[in-house]
């Protein structure tokens, strides 16, 4: 058996669970969206196939997977094939090092939070790319918009993750979890004796993750009242299917990050019997919270979407960096 | 310990290898702007990946993060906004030619000494890991050791600043 426990052999099994979960999460989060939309617009939603629904996924992702993967003429071909990847696997690599329990995690390393943002920031790039080898005019405004929205979240998401990091000291995504060991008010969320504005930073966090994976309210990559489906119009089949897949990929990366830095993570909320359950429960949690704010608020307007961010967000969150370091110094 | 683990380790950097050498092959051979900032950001990628059999991950992880998700990013969102991305055909002259054979030259030059000295030169013995990687550590050596280097990056950090506001300083509409 030691062949089973070597370590390549271990990275191996562990990231052929994550696509598995990566997969299976995208499926399911997708009928719960559309479950949670009918139930916030008072309409059943999906109940035909199988008992409530739960086969519809099976039924999407067959008509998916065989439809015809077509690349119309003059796209740029390679980028056109390639963006997909590039968009789905940057977010599975970033899974690897989320902590799901104490030992259930693909490779702990201890830059982990910093290696999230490094490959997470890859994303943008495929994006973009995607829109600009589809050589239409609606992709296209579609990638500007986009580029132009993750730099500005970007920002913030970084001076609050900073603002923890001093906090924390450390960036090893583990290490930090267990610092949060106790009741729920030892969870970074609830520090307010190490800087008063500790949920006001998990609220910038979560305003900023919901811009970076770009959803609703500010899914401004889509846009399909304007932009018909913005950058993925020219996507046909699974094309289409992976960029979905990478947008509830990134969903549970930036929700787990968020339960990981705030919410304690594995840690029980009463000090009590830590487990991969209580990580599941936030996650899922945060997951459903998302959908929530989805089907609560209209689609923001551009130049409000960034002068949320340039003439409120960014200056909160320096004055957060700016309070928890004369705090940390003082006290 | 896995039989022929070692055979893993070398297939991995010989990939790490090709795609900083295509990477950048890429970025230089290609007509379109795009795809040579593709290359480009190919070989950062595959350069992160040779800080990390350095034993930095740190650095590799910056370097993805900076080079991947900031410079690229940025430049391909300035070619999109500014530039035809269909070259015009051109005639080749004579003198690009000679132009071109001359930088060849040079550029052969440099690498052969540069090759040379990285192979031959009387190096002091292999550096010992400095600290544990941790934030911390880092940290530490940026503001003691390493404090002068990283003011002058700053310094650089603020005229680039100020240039940019010289070029925005027309404003819109007043070109």
């Amino acid at each position: 058996m030691s062949f089973l426990t070597a370590e390549p052999v271990r990275l191996l099994l562990a990231l052929v669970c994550i696509m598995a979960f990566v997969g299976l999460n995208a499926a399911y989060l997708v009928l719960a969206e559309r479950k949670g939309a009918g139930r916030f617009q008072r309409r059943p939603g999906p109940n035909e196939a199988g008992y409530g629904g739960w086969l519809q996924p099976v039924a999407d992702v067959a008509k998916l997977l065989s439809k015809q993967l077509i690349v119309p003429p003059g796209t740029d071909t390679i980028l056109f094939r390639l963006a997909p990847l590039m968009v789905i696997s940057p977010a599975m690599m970033c899974l690897a090092v989320i902590p799901f329990s104490q030992t259930l995690v693909a490779r702990n390393i201890n830059v982990g939070l910093l290696m999230v943002f490094s490959f997470g920031s890859i994303n943008v790039m495929a994006i973009m790319l995607s829109g600009w080898a589809s050589r239409n005019k609606y992709a296209i405004i579609s990638a500007a918009r986009v580029v132009s929205q993750n730099v500005a979240y970007e920002i913030p998401m970084l001076l609050v993750v900073i603002t923890l990091l001093m906090v924390t000291g450390t960036m090893d995504l583990n290490e930090i979890v267990r610092q949060q060991a106790g009741w729920f008010w030892h969870w970074n969320l609830f520090k307010v004796w190490v800087n008063p504005l500790m949920p006001v930073t998990f609220v910038i966090f979560f305003i900023c993750m919901l811009a970076e994976t770009n959803r609703a309210p500010f899914d401004m990559a889509e846009a399909e009242s304007e932009l018909v489906a913005g950058v993925f119009t020219e996507y046909a089949g699974m094309g289409f299917g992976v960029f979905f897949m990478a947008e509830y990929a990134n969903i549970v990366l930036g929700c787990s990050l968020g339960t990981v830095l705030f919410l304690g993570g594995w840690q029980s909320p009463f000090g009590l019997w830590p487990g991969v359950v209580w990580f599941l429960l936030k996650l899922y949690a945060l997951i459903f919270t998302v959908i929530w704010v989805r089907w609560t608020f209209p689609r923001t307007q551009f130049y409000n979407l960034l002068n949320l961010s340039w003439k409120i967000l960014i200056p909160i969150s320096l004055f957060t960096l700016l309070l928890s370091s004369a705090m940390i110094k003082l006290f | 310990m896995i039989p022929g683990s070692d055979y893993l380790v070398t297939g991995i950097f010989g990939l790490i290898v090709a795609t900083t050498v295509g990477g950048a092959l890429l970025a230089v051979l290609s007509t379109r702007i795009i795809r040579s900032v593709t290359g480009l950001a190919m070989c950062c990628v595959g350069l992160a990946g040779l800080y990390y059999f350095l034993n930095s991950p740190f650095l590799a992880l910056m370097e993805i993060l900076i080079y991947v998700g900031a410079v690229c990013v940025t430049i391909i969102f300035g070619v999109m906004l500014s530039e035809p991305d269909e070259p015009e055909p051109q005639e080749k002259r004579s003198r690009e030619a000679l132009w071109g054979g001359v930088a060849l030259l040079v550029s052969a030059a440099i690498f052969w000494g540069v090759a040379r000295l990285g192979l031959q030169g009387r190096w002091p013995a292999p550096a010992a890991p400095v600290g544990d990687g941790s934030v911390q550590a880092i940290g530490i050596s940026l503001l003691t050791t390493y404090s002068l280097p990283f003011e002058l990056i700053s310094l650089v950090l603020l005229v680039a600043i100020l240039g940019a506001l010289t070029i925005a300083h027309g404003g819109r509409g007043k070109e």
